[in-house]
């Protein structure tokens, strides 16, 4: 069928973007995270349970490290949402992974200022030792490569945040660095943010 | 001589703290905020002139005003906390060195509008500063500055923090309210504003950081104090941003009689390598590029304004004579249309367009009528979407090829880019 005689609808044009989230393991709150979300749903109005789908999802990629379909289906009965209005909102935001994803997740900023400091040559570096391209993962499932727009701390560009910890000031030179000692001394390896001047 | 109000001590070790805090004043603004009416905080923060910092530089005490004031729903005050920006990064400090002057500013608003809660809506990559706020909050409760009958007035008031989980129009405040109730963080058609259908479908002020951290400082010193700091219509302290091609990046507190040159030749130590200065972006990445002509004005919001361009979020991002503007344009543009919701069809295809134009551009395959292609589809957003992205997204486009088109002409002529800077990677990207 075609619509329009000049489009190529054999191409995969007309087709979704929609990228189906994984399956995954069957997932259920561990007791100590359901008790963590009614305590942040308290923060809201109980007529406004929603308010907590955002913690919610947190908690899921805290347990499980990313936001399977099964665990999605789970929050909707936890939240008093539907499985769709979940999936609507996780694939909104660029902070959960619907995909599995690799022991330490590299978010390279790449936004201007970042950018007028070397982090393109950082991606570039990154993804030659890895052997993986952004937005992959390598196959031993340790590192997965990601370029991430502005992160708010451009005057330590480039910044490069890995899980939920800040690296700043990378230098291209030192990204190869970086990657081995995340494997040696984990995340103890970044610099953390430079605000935090206590934990020095 | 200007002394830094609001960021007088982050410096000093454990600043976050309650106990560092109280010895610089905290919660004196609250103190005395509760022994005033509502209506006389309201009119202290207009008479101060204070104007949002979040890049509209809408009046503040205005924006309070329209509460009404016999709704019989809950109020709310929500502070954006979502710093996103391209190039802002000033919130992030005050929130991880001095969060309790936040905090203070928000249980203010709330008593000024009559909230009993308010929402401190954070964005999910500063993951270490939210634990920092939630400590501070913590911390305020059980020493009785939160909670129930702060100071003995019998105003309750608690604050959370809600973590945002990376979208960058969750920043623009109807999204942020929609983010707030567990949805994908798009703009909502106004009327009606969120002073009489905010969160919750109830009256709700939104404030940016900055903006709210001055409240506690007007309270304290005057509105005559504030008044007296800066241009006419431009009063208060300001933190600046300063990131790029510059010696020293950071965020620097002055007032806004300083220039554009004074922040980035003094406070910032000028340009790296002693290069010249090509182009200031001056309020974040929304706001077009002046050109180094242009740096005397002041960085106000009706100076920059007069230059050509607008003070935003007061982040500079400075480019030397290294950078390429067609590729500067094509990054920025990149964010936009990866940080586009998705609501508005201009703003959304238009976002994609610019960029695969940008990309043939840099690449060296684009033609003399790619051109008047690009500047067509900017036209076409301007002003149609819901939202000030769309108004925001354009701005790189226009203002580089207002101001370097003869680089845009000369990626087209020659078949390639001809500022290659070693700082970038070969063969684009």
């Amino acid at each position: 069928m075609t619509f329009h005689p000049k489009m190529p609808y054999d191409t995969g044009l007309h087709q979704s973007a929609r990228q189906l989230p994984e399956a995954g393991e069957p997932f259920a709150f561990t007791p100590e995270n359901l008790a963590r979300l009614e305590d942040i749903a308290r923060r809201y109005p109980p007529e406004r349970r929603r308010s907590a789908l955002l913690p919610a999802l947190y908690l899921v990629q805290r347990q499980q490290g990313y936001v399977s379909a099964r665990a999605m289906a789970h929050v909707a009965e936890v939240v008093g949402v539907t499985p769709a209005e979940v999936e609507d909102v996780v694939s909104y935001y660029t902070m959960f992974y619907a995909q599995r994803v690799g022991t330490y997740v590299l978010q390279v900023c790449r936004t201007l200022s970042c950018a007028l400091n070397g982090a393109e040559r950082i991606t570039d570096v990154l993804s030659r030792k890895l052997g993986i391209k952004p937005g992959e993962t390598d196959p031993t499932g340790t590192f997965t490569l990601m370029e991430v727009e502005c992160l708010g701390a451009c005057d330590r560009a480039p910044v490069v945040v890995v899980n939920d910890q800040w690296h700043e000031c990378l230098k291209p030179e030192d990204a190869e660095r970086l990657v081995d000692d995340l494997r040696t001394k984990g995340l103890d390896a970044l610099s953390g943010c430079h605000l935090c001047v206590e934990k020095r | 001589m200007f002394e830094p109000v609001l960021t007088s001590f982050v410096r000093e070790p454990n600043s976050f703290t309650l106990d560092v805090s109280l010895t610089h004043g905290a919660y004196e603004g609250l103190r005395k905020a509760v022994t005033l009416q509502p209506g006389q905080v309201i009119d202290l923060v207009k008479a101060s002139g204070l104007r949002g910092r979040g890049g509209a530089g809408f009046p503040t005490g205005m924006k309070w005003g329209f509460v009404p004031k016999d709704s019989p729903k809950p109020k709310y005050v929500c502070c954006n906390a979502d710093e996103s920006e391209p190039g802002t990064f000033k919130d992030h400090v005050l929130m991880e060195r001095n969060p309790h002057l936040v905090i203070e500013g928000v249980a203010i608003a709330c008593y000024a509008i009559g909230a009993k809660v308010g929402y401190i809506y954070i964005r999910g990559e500063f993951h270490h500063v939210s634990q920092v706020l939630e400590a501070a909050i913590a911390e305020a409760r059980a020493r009785g500055f939160l909670g129930r009958n702060i100071f003995g007035s019998g105003f309750d008031c608690d604050i959370h923090v809600h973590r945002g989980a990376g979208a960058y129009e969750a920043g623009e405040e109807s999204a942020l309210l929609e983010s707030l109730e567990g949805k994908r963080a798009q703009p909502r058609l106004r009327p009606p504003f969120p002073a009489v259908v905010g969160l919750y479908g109830c009256p709700t002020v939104i404030n940016n950081v900055e903006t709210l951290a001055n409240v506690p400082l007007i309270l304290t010193k005057g509105s005559e104090w504030f008044t007296s700091l800066g241009p006419e219509k431009n009063s208060g302290p300001k933190l600046f941003c300063v990131s790029g091609h510059v010696n020293t990046p950071g965020v620097y507190e002055a007032t806004m009689h300083t220039t554009l040159r004074q922040l980035i030749y003094d406070y910032a130590g000028g340009m790296r390598g002693g290069r010249a200065l090509k182009a200031v972006i001056p309020g974040g990445s929304s706001t077009p590029v002046l050109l180094p002509d242009a740096i005397d004005a002041p960085a106000s919001f009706d100076g920059v304004v007069k230059a050509g361009s607008m003070l935003g979020s007061a982040a500079m991002i400075v480019m030397d004579d290294t950078t390429c503007m067609v590729w500067a344009a094509e990054n920025l543009i990149h964010f936009y249309r990866h940080e586009s919701c998705g609501k508005c069809t201009p703003c959304r295809e238009g976002a994609d367009w610019m960029l695969k134009i940008l990309h043939k551009i840099e690449r060296g395959e684009g033609e003399m009528r790619d051109l008047d292609l690009l500047e067509s589809v900017a036209r076409n957003i301007n002003g149609k979407t819901l939202c000030p992205f769309g108004e925001a997204e354009v701005a790189p486009v226009l203002s580089t090829l207002a101001h370097f088109r003869h680089e845009y002409e000369a990626h087209i002529r020659e078949g390639r880019c001809p500022l290659p800077a070693p700082w970038r990677c070969g063969g684009g990207h």
